[in-house]
C-alpha cells in the first residue's frame, strides 16, 4: 500500500482535488497499480482506462503536425504507434505528457480529464501545475536519446525523481532503485556514469529510472532508435518482458517486429492523421490502406 | 561636465597614448606568439622547455610585478651596462617598460593561440600543396600561414580585447595614459568620479569599436568555413 | 654591485607574510562573494524575460569591459566626489564611511568585478546544459525550479570548474593592483621592500615567486576538484585501454 502513500505525498492538500481523480477509479487504479508491480497480470481489470487523447491537434505556426488523433489505452495495453519519419508520432507522445503543447483536443489521465487553459501563444497548457507534476510522474517517458542526467551516477539517476519529486524517503527509493535496475540488468553499473556506458545499458538505465516512479503508463519514444543494431535487442528485450508483466505502455517505435509480436494494438499515422489501426497481427498482416502497405514494403524487408 | 570638456583634450591624448600602448604590445605579442608556437611544435626538448617555462611564469605572475621588475629592475641592469661601457645615462621610460612586458604576457597567450590554430589546418591539405610540387617554405606561407590565421583569428580577437584592458597597469609605472590623466584631472577638478567614468566609457567604446571590426574581419576570412548551427 | 642579494629578501619575511596575508584576504574573501552573487544572478542572466536578463547583461558589460584597476579607483577616489557621501561621512555613517577604508573598497571592487565574470561562466555553462536532460527532468515531473536545482545548477557548477578555475587564478593576479590604493599586500611589500633597499631584483623576483606557489596550489586544488566533480565527462579508462590495443 506504500503506492497510496506515495499518491498522498505528491498532492499537498486535498488529494481528490488536486489529482484530480474520482474517487472509484482511484481506488482501482491502486490496485492495478500494486498488482502490476507484483508481477500479476490483472486481467479482470483490463478494462480500466488509463490515459485516453481525444482530437488531438498540434500546429507549428502553420504547419498542422496532428490534424485530429485519438486513442484509449487500457491496464496493460501495449500500443505501438508507427509511421514514417515526420509523420508526427513523436510529437503525439509529447503531447500526452503535455512535454509539447497542443493546439486543442482532450486528455483524460486515470479517468480525471486534464484541466487545460491557453497560454498567450494559443497553445492549451495544463492549468494546475500539481495536476501537470501528477500527469507526468504517472507517465514515465523514455527518450530516444535515453537523456540522462550526465553528472549523476546511475542510482543517482534512479532515486532523484523518487526523492525530489514523489517525495519518497531515501531508503525507500534506493530499494526501488534496486529492484528495477535489477530488472532491467544494471544494477552491476549503479556506480558509473552514463557516459561511460554502452547505448543499450544506457537505454535500460533511463527504463529503469522511469519504471522508479511506479507509473501507471510508460511512454516510449524510439528507444532503440539511436542504438548500434546489435544493442537493440537487449532493451527490445526489456520491454517485452515489462508487456509481458502486464504494464500499460505506448511505445512509438520503428520494430516492427515489436509492433507485431508483442503490442495488442498498433497504430499507424500519416501526416499527422491516424490512417489505420488495429490488432497487429491483422493490420501489419492484411494492410488495408495503399499508404500502409507502402510504408511496410519500405520497411519490411 | 563643464571640468570634463575642458580636459578633453588631454585625455583624448591619454586615450592616444593608451592606444599606442596596445597596439605596439600587440605587435610584439603576436610575433613572440608565433615564435613560441613554433617552439612549442618544434622537435627540440629544449625549445619546448624554454615555451613552458614562459608560460608558466606568464600565468603565474602578475603584469604588474613583471612590469615593476622590467620597469625598476630594467633599469639597474641598464645602469650595469652603461657604467661598462662608459656610455651616457640612458633612462628606461614607463613606455618602453609598458610594451616590453605587457608584449611579452600576451605573446604567452598568443602562444597557445597560434599552436591551437596550426595544429587544426588538416595535414591532409599540406600533403596536397606537396603534392603538388611546393616547397615546404611555399606550403607554409600559401597554405599553412593563411588557414592558420582564420582559425586563430577568435582568439586573436578575444586576447586583444584583453590586452587592452590590461593597458591602464602602465599608469602605475608613471606613464600618462589615460588613467593617470583622468586622476590628475579628477584631483584638480574634484570630480575623480566623473574622469575615471569618462575612463571606462572610452575603454567600452574602445573594445565596441574593436568588436565590431573583428566582426568585420571573422566574415570576411570565414568563407567557406561552415560552422555547426546550434 | 650585488645584483642579487639574499639578505634583503630574509631582512623582509615578515613584510612579506604580511602582505601575504592581505593578498589571500582580499582574493579569498572576494571570490566568495563574487561567486555567491553570481549563482542568482547567473539564473537572471539567462532567464527569457528581458527585464530580468538585460540589467545583468548590462553589470557584466560593464565590469568586463573595463579594467579592474580603474573600476577600483573609480570606487575609493571617486566616492569622495559626492556630496551626500561626505555629509554622510561627516555624519559618521558607518555604511558610507566604509568607502574610505581602502580594504573595503578593493573588496568591493574586485568582488563586483569577479561576480561578473563568473556570471558569465556560469551562465554560458548552464545554456550548454543538454536539451534531453532538462526534458527528461520535465518528463519526470519537476517544476521548472526544481530543474534548475536539482540537474541545471548542478550540472552547471560542474561544468564550469576548467573556466573558474583560471578565473580564480587571473584574479589572485589581478589583486596585485591593490597596492594602488595604499594597501601593502604581496605587491605592495615589494614596492616597499624595492623603495627601501634599492633592490628591484629581490623585491620583485621573490614576490613573483610567491604569487608563482599560490598559483601552482590552486592548480592542484582544481585538479582535484575536477577529478572528483568531472568524473562524468572523463574518458573512460577501458575505451581507452582498448583503443590502445
Ligand atoms: N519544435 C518544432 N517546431 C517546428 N516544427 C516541429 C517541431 N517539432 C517537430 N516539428 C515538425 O513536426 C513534424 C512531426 O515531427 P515528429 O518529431 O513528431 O515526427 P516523427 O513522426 O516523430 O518522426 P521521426 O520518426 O523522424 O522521429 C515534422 O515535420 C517536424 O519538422
Ligand atoms: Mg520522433
Amino acid at each position: 500500500m506504500n503506492h497510496a502513500a506515495t499518491f498522498d505525498r505528491i498532492s499537498v492538500g486535498d488529494p481528490h482535488n488536486s489529482i484530480g481523480l474520482h474517487e472509484a477509479p482511484q481506488d482501482a487504479l491502486n490496485d492495478v497499480r500494486s498488482a502490476v508491480t507484483q508481477g500479476t497480470a490483472m486481467n479482470h481489470n483490463a478494462n480500466v482506462e488509463q490515459v485516453r487523447v481525444e482530437d488531438l491537434h498540434k500546429s507549428y505556426g502553420d504547419n498542422e503536425v496532428l490534424k485530429g488523433v485519438s486513442l484509449s489505452a487500457n491496464s496493460g495495453d501495449v500500443i505501438s504507434i508507427i509511421g514514417s519519419s515526420g509523420s508526427g508520432k513523436s510529437t503525439w507522445l509529447r503531447c500526452i505528457n503535455f512535454l509539447e503543447n497542443p493546439t486543442s483536443g482532450r486528455v483524460v489521465v486515470g479517468g480525471k480529464e486534464v484541466g487545460l487553459t491557453r497560454n498567450r501563444k494559443g497553445d492549451l497548457v495544463v492549468a494546475d501545475p500539481k495536476q501537470l507534476q501528477l500527469i507526468r510522474t504517472r507517465l514515465s517517458m523514455v527518450f530516444q536519446h535515453f537523456n540522462l542526467w550526465s553528472h549523476m551516477t546511475v542510482l543517482e539517476n534512479v532515486i532523484e525523481a523518487p526523492i525530489h519529486v514523489l517525495g519518497l524517503p531515501k531508503a525507500e527509493a534506493l530499494e526501488r532503485a534496486e529492484r528495477y535496475l535489477e530488472r532491467v540488468g544494471v544494477w552491476k553499473f549503479r556506480d558509473a556514469y552514463p557516459a561511460h556506458m554502452s547505448g543499450g545499458q544506457q537505454q535500460r538505465v533511463a527504463i529503469a529510472r522511469a519504471l522508479a516512479m511506479e507509473p501507471s503508463v510508460l511512454l516510449f519514444d524510439e528507444p532503440t532508435s539511436a542504438l548500434d543494431p546489435e544493442l537493440v535487442g537487449e532493451v527490445l528485450k526489456v520491454m517485452r518482458s515489462l508487456a509481458e508483466e502486464g504494464r500499460t505502455m505506448l511505445v512509438v517505435t520503428h520494430e516492427m517486429g515489436f509492433a507485431r509480436e508483442v503490442s495488442n494494438h498498433v497504430i499507424f499515422v500519416h501526416r499527422g492523421r491516424v490512417e489505420e489501426q488495429g490488432n497487429p497481427k491483422e493490420v501489419l498482416v492484411r494492410p488495408q490502406s495503399e499508404r500502409l502497405q507502402q510504408f511496410l514494403s519500405g520497411n519490411l524487408k | 561636465m563643464d571640468a570634463l570638456i575642458e580636459y578633453s583634450p588631454s585625455l583624448l591624448g591619454g586615450a592616444w597614448v593608451t592606444l599606442k600602448v596596445a597596439l605596439l604590445s600587440l605587435v610584439l605579442a603576436v610575433a613572440s606568439g608565433l615564435l613560441g608556437a613554433a617552439c612549442k611544435l618544434s622537435n627540440l626538448l629544449p625549445l619546448r622547455l624554454w615555451t613552458m617555462l614562459y608560460t608558466t611564469i606568464v600565468r603565474g605572475v602578475p603584469d604588474l610585478v613583471m612590469m615593476l621588475l622590467v620597469f625598476y629592475g630594467g633599469q639597474l641592469l641598464l645602469n650595469e651596462v652603461i657604467d661598462y661601457f662608459e656610455w651616457e645615462f640612458i633612462e628606461i621610460n614607463p613606455f618602453v617598460a609598458g610594451v616590453l612586458t605587457i608584449g611579452f604576457i600576451f605573446g604567452a597567450y598568443f602562444t597557445e593561440t597560434f599552436r591551437g590554430a596550426f595544429l587544426s589546418v588538416s595535414a591532409g591539405q599540406l600533403e596536397a600543396g606537396r603534392a603538388y610540387g611546393m616547397t615546404s617554405w611555399q606550403v607554409f606561407l600559401r597554405i599553412m600561414f593563411p588557414q592558420m590565421l582564420r582559425y586563430a583569428l577568435p582568439g586573436i580577437g578575444n586576447n586583444w580585447l584583453v590586452l587592452l584592458k590590461s593597458t591602464a597597469i602602465v599608469s602605475m609605472i608613471g606613464l600618462s595614459d589615460m588613467t593617470s590623466l583622468a586622476d590628475q584631472a579628477g584631483r584638480s577638478t574634484h570630480q575623480p568620479f566623473t574622469f575615471y567614468l569618462a575612463v571606462c566609457v572610452l575603454y567600452l567604446a574602445m573594445t565596441a569599436v574593436s568588436g565590431w571590426f573583428l566582426g568585420r574581419l571573422t566574415t570576411r576570412y570565414n568563407v567557406g568555413v561552415r560552422e555547426a548551427n546550434v | 654591485m650585488e645584483l642579487f642579494d639574499f639578505q634583503v629578501i630574509t631582512g623582509s619575511l615578515p613584510e612579506f607574510w604580511r602582505g601575504l596575508l592581505m593578498t589571500l584576504q582580499l582574493t579569498g574573501i572576494a571570490l566568495l562573494c563574487g561567486f555567491a552573487g553570481a549563482v542568482p544572478l547567473a539564473v537572471a542572466r539567462v532567464s527569457k524575460n528581458r527585464w530580468v536578463s538585460g540589467p545583468v547583461a548590462a553589470y557584466t558589460y560593464f565590469f568586463r569591459g573595463t579594467p579592474m584597476l580603474v573600476q577600483l579607483l573609480l570606487i575609493y577616489y571617486g566616492a569622495g566626489q559626492w556630496q551626500w557621501m561626505q555629509a554622510a561621512w561627516e555624519a559618521g555613517n558607518p555604511v558610507w564611511l566604509l568607502f574610505r577604508e581602502p580594504f573595503f573598497c578593493a573588496l568591493l571592487a574586485f568582488g563586483l568585478n569577479t561576480c561578473a565574470y563568473t556570471i558569465e561562466i556560469i551562465a554560458g555553462a548552464m545554456r550548454n546544459t543538454p536539451h534531453g536532460e532538462v526534458e527528461a527532468a520535465k518528463a519526470m515531473g519537476m517544476s521548472r525550479f526544481k530543474a534548475l536545482q536539482r540537474i541545471v545548477l548542478p550540472s552547471a557548477l560542474r561544468r564550469m570548474l576548467p573556466s573558474y578555475s583560471n578565473e580564480v587564478i587571473l584574479m589572485l593576479q589581478g589583486s596585485a593592483i591593490a597596492s594602488a590604493v595604499t594597501l601593502v599586500d604581496i605587491t605592495g611589500a615589494a614596492r616597499n621592500v624595492y623603495s627601501r633597499h634599492f633592490a628591484p631584483f629581490e623585491a620583485f623576483v621573490f614576490a613573483g615567486l610567491v604569487y608563482l606557489v599560490l598559483t601552482f596550489l590552486l592548480v592542484g586544488m582544481f585538479k582535484y576538484a575536477e577529478g572528483r566533480w568531472l568524473a562524468h565527462l572523463a574518458p573512460r579508462k577501458a575505451t581507452k585501454r582498448k583503443e590502445a590495443a
